[in-house]
Parts: C-alpha cells; sequence; structure tokens
C-alpha cells in the first residue's frame, strides 16, 4: 500500500478528512446500535441446548437444531450448483470472450437482469418451475436450486471483477511462455483473481443466508430435521420471520435466532478472509 | 509445489461431483406415499394453507409423529385459499382454512379444529376504554380522523387494515359490512403479530386482531389494549362461550372424504389429547 | 482493457475443450432470466387475456376482490424508494471505502472491512424488525402515523450500504499502485488524490456497485413490508405509507387465487421490465463513457 501525502494543507483537506470519518463513525455507529439490540436481546438465550434442540411449541422454547441443518444444506446445495457455473462464467466472460462477443454480450446483459431479480420473483419462480414444474416439491434442493440462480448474477460479476484486475502482463508473460490458456488460468489467473472470487462469495452467501422471500414458496416451513434433500427444511431467517411476525411471545428466541446466523455469517467471512491472506495467496507466491 | 495442490483439488473436486451425484440419485422419487396399515401407521402427509392455524397444526403433528414413528407430517404456510387450493388440487392431502367454509367450497370436505375470536386493539396509553360498532365503522371508513371525536386525545387516527386476502380482514369486514375498497387505511399489514406491534409502536393507531395473540402479549407487558365489541369483553373466555360476536371457526379440509392415515390425523386433531397443545397455541379447543 | 481473446498462437485441444464447458455453463447462466420471464408469463397470461394490460394502469384502485388492478401507485412507491435510498447510500458507500483505502490506520480498516461484510449478511428480516420496533416509532412521534416512504428509504439505504461499500472496496483495491506513486511524487495531498486519480480509475468498478446496489433496492421485499405501511397510494410527501410492488407481491401471493394471483404475475412481470430498462440504462450509460 503507497502512503498518500498525509498533511492536511488546506481546508479542503480538512473537510475531506472530517466527512470520511464522520460517515465512518456513522456507519459504525447505526451498525452497532442494530448488533447491540441483538446482542442485548439474544445473548442471555443462547446454549448448547439452543444450538442442538429442536424447537417446541411453535418455537417460542427449545433450540434450532434441525433449523441449523436445513439452513446448512440449503447453502450447501447453492453453492454447489452456482460455484462452478459461476466461476466459469466469469472465466468465460473476462477472459475468452471479446466485449463485441454476441454470446458475451447476451450473456452479460442477462446476468445484469438477473442480478436485478427481486427475491420474492425468485420465489415465484422456483415455486413454479423447481417444486411444481420439475417435481421437487418443497424440498431443501428446490431452496437451494432458487438460491443458486439468485447468488450467480453476484458471484459472477465480482469474479469477473477480479480477473479483470489481474495485470494483463501475467497474460502476456504467459503467452510469451507458450503456456496454454488452461494452464494459464487454472496456475495463474485464477489464484490472481481469488480477491475478487472472495468478495462475490461473501457477497452471495450473505444474501443467501439472509434471503426469506424466496425460500418461504420453496423450501418451506417444516422445521423437522431434514432426512434427505428431498425434505423440506426451514431456514433459519424463515424461522425468524415466522417467529417475529406469526408467533406471539417468539421475540427472545427470534433474536438469538439473529444472533446465531450473524455469528455464522462472522465466521463463513473470518474464513473467506483467512484462506484469501494465508492459504491461498502462498501459492501465487510459489509460482 | 503448486502442481501437488493442484491434483490434489482436482481429486476433491471430483469427489464432490461424485458425492453430489449420488445424492442426486440416491433418493427415491416419490415422496407422498400413503399407505394405509392396518396396525402400524406409515407414509407422508403434506399440510397445507392458513398461516393463522400453521404453528397450531405443527405442534400437534409433532405429537402424532411421536406416536406414530412412521409417520411425516409436513406443515406449509400460506393463506387460507392456498389451502382450499392446494387441497382442491391434490398437491396437499390436508389444507388448513382459518375462516368459515365459502358456499363455493362445499365440495370440499370440512373438520372444525378450534375457534378463534378477532379483536380491536389501541395503544394501552389511549384513553378509550370502547368504541361502537358505528364509531369502529366511521374510523375504518374514514369519517372520523380525530380521536377526540369518539372521547380521546387531539390525535389523528392511525387506522391499520389488514391485506386483501386476509382470513381476518374478511372475517372483519364480514361483522362490520364492510367493502375493503371503502376503508381507508393509513397502515396494511400481513399476520397478527406484525399488528401487535405496530399498534404497540404507534400511540395513536388502532387495529383489528385474532384475540389469541392479543391476550398473550398484553399479558408479555406489550403496551396494547383489548377494547370490547358490542359490549363484550374480548376474551378467549367469551369466544369459549359465544358470546364475543367477532369469531371465526379454524378449519381442515380434504378433497376427498378422509381415509386411513389422513382419517388418523384428523380425529387425532379433533380429539381431547390435543385440547392442551391449542390453549398453549391461544386459540379456543371445541366443547362438545 | 487489452486481452488476449484473438491470441491464436497456443490454440489446444484442452483450450477448446474447456472454451466449450464454459460457454455451457454461461449459457446455463444465461438462460434462467428467460426461463424466469417464460414462468412468469406463463402464469400472467389468464389475466392479461382476459381484462388486457392497459387496466393495470387505468383503473381507478387496487382492490384485486372487487376487480380493480390499478399498480400506478406501487410502481411510484417503488421508484421513489428506490431513488432515495441509492441516492444516500452511494456516496455513504464509497466514503466508506475510501476510508477503509485511504484514511483509515490498517487494523481500523480491517475492522471496518468486516463490519461491512456482516452488515451484508444480517437478514432483511432482521433490519424490517428493528426498523419496526426502533425506527418506525420515531418517525411516528415526529410526524404521525409513522410507516412511511422515510422509513421505507432509510431502512433500504442501510441494507444496501454493503453491497456499494465492497463493491467499491475492490475497486479501489484495483487501482493500479503506480498511478498513487505518481500522484504522491506530483505532492499532491490526499483527498486531491482520492478525487482526481483514484475516484476516476475505479469508475467502472463504482458503476457496477451502484446497478447492483439499485436493483438490490428495487427488490427488497420483507424489511420494506414491515417499516412502509404498505398502503395503495401515490406518496405526496416522505411521511406517507406507501406499498412497493415486492411487497404486493409478499404480503397477498399466499392467499391469492385466480385472477388476482395473476394479477400479482404481472407486478411480478412490472417489476422485470424496471430491471430490464435499469441494464439498459445501465449498459447504455457505461457505452456512452468508453467510446
Amino acid at each position: 500500500m503507497i502512503k498518500t501525502v498525509s498533511r492536511l494543507q488546506n481546508p479542503r483537506e480538512w473537510l475531506a478528512f472530517i466527512f470520511v470519518w464522520g460517515t465512518a463513525g456513522f456507519v459504525t455507529a447505526t451498525f452497532c446500535w442494530l448488533l447491540g439490540d441483538i446482542l442485548w436481546h439474544g445473548l442471555s438465550h443462547i446454549s448448547w441446548t439452543f444450538l442442538t434442540a429442536p424447537p417446541e411449541n411453535a418455537g417460542r422454547r427449545g433450540g434450532i437444531g434441525p433449523i441449523l441443518v436445513s439452513t446448512a444444506l440449503i447453502l450447501g446445495v447453492c453453492l454447489a450448483v452456482s460455484l462452478p457455473i459461476g466461476i466459469g462464467t466469469a472465466v468465460l466472460l473476462a477472459e475468452f470472450t471479446s466485449n463485441q462477443n454476441l454470446f458475451g454480450r447476451m450473456t452479460r446483459r442477462s446476468l445484469d437482469v438477473l442480478a436485478g431479480v427481486p427475491s420474492i420473483v425468485f420465489g415465484l419462480f422456483g415455486n413454479v418451475f423447481f417444486c411444481k414444474t420439475l417435481g421437487l416439491g418443497f424440498s431443501i434442493l428446490s431452496g437451494g436450486l432458487t438460491l443458486a440462480c439468485m447468488v450467480l448474477p453476484i458471484l459472477i460479476r465480482s469474479t469477473e471483477e477480479g480477473f479483470r484486475a489481474v495485470p494483463a502482463s501475467y497474460r502476456l508473460s504467459a503467452a510469451a511462455l507458450g503456456l496454454s490458456h488452461t494452464t494459464t488460468l487454472v496456475h495463474l489467473l485464477l489464484p490472481a483473481a481469488i480477491p475478487g472470487l472472495l468478495v462475490g462469495l461473501v457477497l452471495g452467501v450473505g444474501r443467501a443466508i439472509a434471503e426469506t422471500a424466496a425460500l418461504i414458496f420453496t423450501s418451506g416451513y417444516v422445521d423437522r430435521m431434514p432426512e434427505s434433500l428431498l425434505d423440506s427444511g426451514r431456514a433459519l431467517s424463515i424461522h425468524i420471520f415466522d417467529l417475529s411476525m406469526n408467533v406471539s411471545g417468539g421475540d427472545a428466541n427470534a433474536y438469538a435466532s439473529a444472533l446465531v446466523l450473524v455469528v455464522l455469517l462472522l465466521l463463513i467471512n473470518g474464513t473467506a478472509s483467512w484462506l484469501a491472506t494465508y492459504g491461498l495467496h502462498r501459492k501465487i507466491v510459489t509460482v | 509445489m503448486y502442481r501437488y495442490l493442484d491434483r490434489s483439488r482436482k481429486k476433491t473436486d471430483h469427489l464432490l461431483r461424485l458425492v453430489l451425484l449420488a445424492s442426486l440419485c440416491g433418493i427415491p422419487g416419490a415422496a407422498t406415499a400413503q399407505t394405509p396399515g392396518t396396525d402400524q401407521l406409515s407414509g407422508k402427509l403434506v399440510v397445507t394453507g392458513a398461516s393463522t392455524l400453521a404453528p397450531l397444526i405443527s405442534e400437534i403433528s409433532k405429537r402424532f409423529e411421536r406416536l406414530y414413528p412412521n409417520v411425516r407430517v409436513d406443515v406449509q404456510t400460506g393463506g387460507s385459499s392456498r389451502g382450499v387450493a392446494d387441497a382442491r388440487q391434490g398437491l396437499a392431502d390436508i389444507g388448513m382454512v382459518s375462516r368459515a367454509m365459502k358456499d363455493e367450497e362445499k365440495d370440499l370436505h370440512a373438520f372444525l379444529v378450534a375457534r378463534d375470536g378477532v379483536g380491536i386493539i389501541v395503544h394501552k396509553d389511549n384513553p378509550v376504554q370502547a368504541l361502537t360498532d358505528e364509531q369502529v365503522v366511521a374510523i375504518y371508513t374514514g369519517r372520523v380522523t380525530n380521536w377526540k371525536e369518539v372521547g380521546g386525545k387531539n390525535a389523528p387516527i392511525t387506522v391499520v387494515n389488514k391485506a386483501e386476502g386476509r382470513s381476518t380482514l374478511e372475517v372483519f369486514l364480514h361483522y362490520f359490512k364492510l367493502k375493503n375498497a371503502d376503508v381507508k387505511a393509513q397502515v396494511v399489514i400481513g399476520d397478527n403479530e406484525q399488528g401487535v406491534k405496530t399498534v404497540a409502536g404507534s400511540r395513536y393507531a388502532i387495529g383489528y386482531v385474532s384475540i389469541g395473540t392479543a391476550e398473550y402479549d398484553e399479558s408479555q407487558g406489550v403496551p396494547i389494549k383489548l377494547l370490547p365489541t358490542g359490549g363484550v369483553t374480548a376474551s378467549t373466555e367469551t369466544v369459549r362461550n359465544g358470546t364475543f360476536p367477532i369469531s371465526r371457526p379454524l378449519h381442515i379440509v380434504t378433497q376427498t372424504p378422509p381415509a386411513g392415515l389422513t382419517k388418523a390425523f384428523i380425529d387425532y386433531t379433533r380429539s381431547k389429547a390435543v385440547h392442551d397443545i391449542i390453549t398453549q397455541q391461544y386459540f379456543v379447543p371445541l366443547v362438545d | 482493457m487489452t486481452s488476449l481473446h484473438s491470441n491464436t498462437l497456443f490454440r489446444w485441444s484442452t483450450d477448446d475443450l474447456l472454451c466449450w464447458l464454459l460457454r455451457g455453463l454461461a449459457a446455463i447462466a444465461g438462460t434462467i432470466v428467460m426461463l424466469i420471464v417464460t414462468f412468469l408469463i406463463m402464469e400472467a397470461l389468464p389475466v392479461l387475456h382476459r381484462i388486457g394490460l392497459l387496466r393495470f394502469f387505468t383503473d381507478p384502485s387496487w382492490h384485486p376482490a372487487e376487480g380493480f388492478y390499478n399498480l400506478t401507485p406501487m410502481l411510484w412507491g417503488t421508484l421513489f424508494a428506490m431513488a432515495g435510498s441509492v441516492l444516500i447510500a452511494t456516496p455513504i458507500g464509497i466514503l466508506s471505502a475510501v476510508f477503509c483505502h485511504y484514511y483509515a490506520p490498517f487494523f481500523l480498516a480491517r475492522l471496518y472491512r468486516r463490519l461491512i461484510e456482516l452488515l451484508a449478511g444480517i437478514p432483511s428480516v432482521v433490519y424490517g424488525f428493528w426498523g419496526l420496533v426502533v425506527l418506525v416509532p420515531m418517525i411516528g412521534e415526529m410526524h404521525p402515523p409513522g410507516p412511511s416512504l422515510l422509513a421505507g428509504i432509510l431502512i433500504l439505504t442501510i441494507m444496501i450500504l454493503p453491497t456499494i461499500a465492497l463493491m467499491a472496496d475492490a475497486s479501489l483495491a484495483a487501482v493500479p499502485q503506480h498511478y498513487l506513486r505518481g500522484a504522491t511524487a506530483l505532492g499532491l495531498p490526499r483527498w486531491a488524490t482520492i478525487k482526481g486519480v483514484v475516484l476516476p480509475a475505479a469508475k467502472s468498478g463504482l458503476f457496477t456497485g451502484v446497478i447492483l446496489e439499485t436493483g438490490r433496492a428495487i427488490g427488497e421485499t420483507m424489511a420494506i413490508l414491515m417499516v412502509c405501511g404498505n398502503v395503495v397510494q401515490t406518496p405526496s410527501s416522505l411521511f406517507d405509507p406507501i406499498r412497493t410492488l415486492t411487497s404486493n407481491i409478499a404480503l397477498e401471493m399466499a392467499y391469492a387465487l385466480g385472477d388476482h394471483r395473476a394479477a400479482l404475475f404481472v407486478s411480478g412481470l412490472v417489476l422485470m421490465t424496471m430491471i430490464v430498462a435499469l441494464a439498459i440504462a445501465a449498459e447504455w450509460i457505461s457505452r456512452g463513457r468508453y467510446d
């Protein structure tokens, strides 16, 4: 990181300084307010039993064990489908297709549209297509596939940005060494584009794990421990929605579930950035 | 070094794909197989419909599953209309309907499970103690817009109405002989708890929700207040003895006359064995 | 952007294979939108056939039970909420990223970034819940009734902020280091460097971020449903309650049958049209930039 000149010579610099720090402070304060609220109300209900026990009395008592399992399975299906398609498409768009190519342009345009499709519309579509037309019914598979459609554009966009951020000299040197496109891609470009991919992953997982509207019509409402991917399973966010909007006296457990969700996300993000810094970075250095 | 890493990654990739394939293929295709066993029930029931009923039926089905370990009951939430539609199309074995059956729904077999009342709520700090039916109509049609016109403080009234299609709305409109197009609302809400939270958060709001929900929240210290309707106190007690005027039956419906597992489940839902669950979910069990 | 697309010197068979595989994957990704639109049209067709598209914009009101299907007020609701939140969130998001890269000490930047990532993952239900319990009563004290366009804009702002902030962060990180070295060598102060060098260089990424956040603002459902009041009307002030097209679907979908249900799919189609318009606008603007 290059240090810019940090002297605050003129009023404009001062103003910018105050403004930037002010914005950061404001965002942090809002966030702390929100998280503080969740922590304050949720922390006292968290225990090992809460994490493992099944919900009782419509979720007012008991835990969220089966719901955690369902959420993990839905997310797993979503990533297993969206990651290969997402990375593949991003590679194609960034490395193998020129900006003038018709196929590339059509794909990109359709992805731009997909990125904006409201989650509720994904819910309608998932319900009609996966649950009814493909006959998967209300199931973890339907939910995961619907989420995969939803996460794809985010994943592709960020990964593509990651590829575009790789200096052209990498490609030129690889070409000069006579490496094939495939080799260049796997050993040079992919590792270098990892930060972009991770941003996409974090945004995508964030959106998927927090999704309610798309899941309520696809993965369903059943809070039993799922036995296969064709079982209906209630995701954590739907549980929170149901507890806060439909079950009187469910607020305490709604807060606790929200807290669990936030902590889960923190873990995922932490792992992602740890991977970015230590796990995958070393590989480029070796190359 | 990277070559080794790469190979191992390919291997795990391969493994992952295999596992995925296996999990996709290994799952039996048919989901709803009903086998009415002679001594031991087994199979899967799908129940969809009214969000009001969903938590109740969900709890009952859990106890039912404990009774018959080979049975799975899937409860999906939605609305009464969806309960009717799904039962008709055969998407669900049983539909949940949180209102009286309409004339055009007479083709379905309906079974009463419990009763529920719809009560009018205001913020706890609101000095108004009672409203006549005419006053409620005047408020909801926008002819009265300030609390001082009905004996309260000088403040504008925030009218909370339910979204189109909700059974609570239909029951409310039916009792007050209103059309939804005539209602002038400031807030439109979905489920009961949203109504309670909206009124609790707005000092000059008026709304209507399921009495059980309101009673529970009131007892938990949520700042709301149930108003009497037609001079009768709004409580689960007056709903039980039939004196409270705005009440609704909670039904479960089937397309064909129930048999086997479906029949067993419906009988169980209507039996005394689940009365404690019904009370626990703040509904009124049937008196027989 | 320089690229090697025309490089045909070393076209090996594995490359061809890879290329076709990638094309296949991209084709899957590309056809999802068509599938969605097809299914929406299929479900909406009955009502479009019966009453025609025009009545969705000329009917006196939205009362599907009584046969009135006017979507215009909800269209305005969606547009106002979107415009307001994007206008507020964009500068905050970009300044956040600038803070991370050029103002904050290293450890603080990392902490702040983690915070924004976390913000991205909080479910909309939690935002909505918080808005309903904290924000709406506050606005209600100021100017009743409380649930309003303003509440919606504020909640949406918080919700879309991480999208723009993270995208801006990534695109600032991609600004070539020698630009900064050059600016430093010229003795440019910090803000001047950011304004004159960094932001123009990161334009494309920032632009992507704005498009993504706009899409998210149009599509947000649950939180909006909880704080906006959901009254079908064209708002005349910030304190008027509104209903957006998305919350219209979420509120009524589970309860709708027949024409009403089909009318909600028309809402979905209108939303899709807006999204397509947005994508076209985005392409048009970016083309104007690069030419």
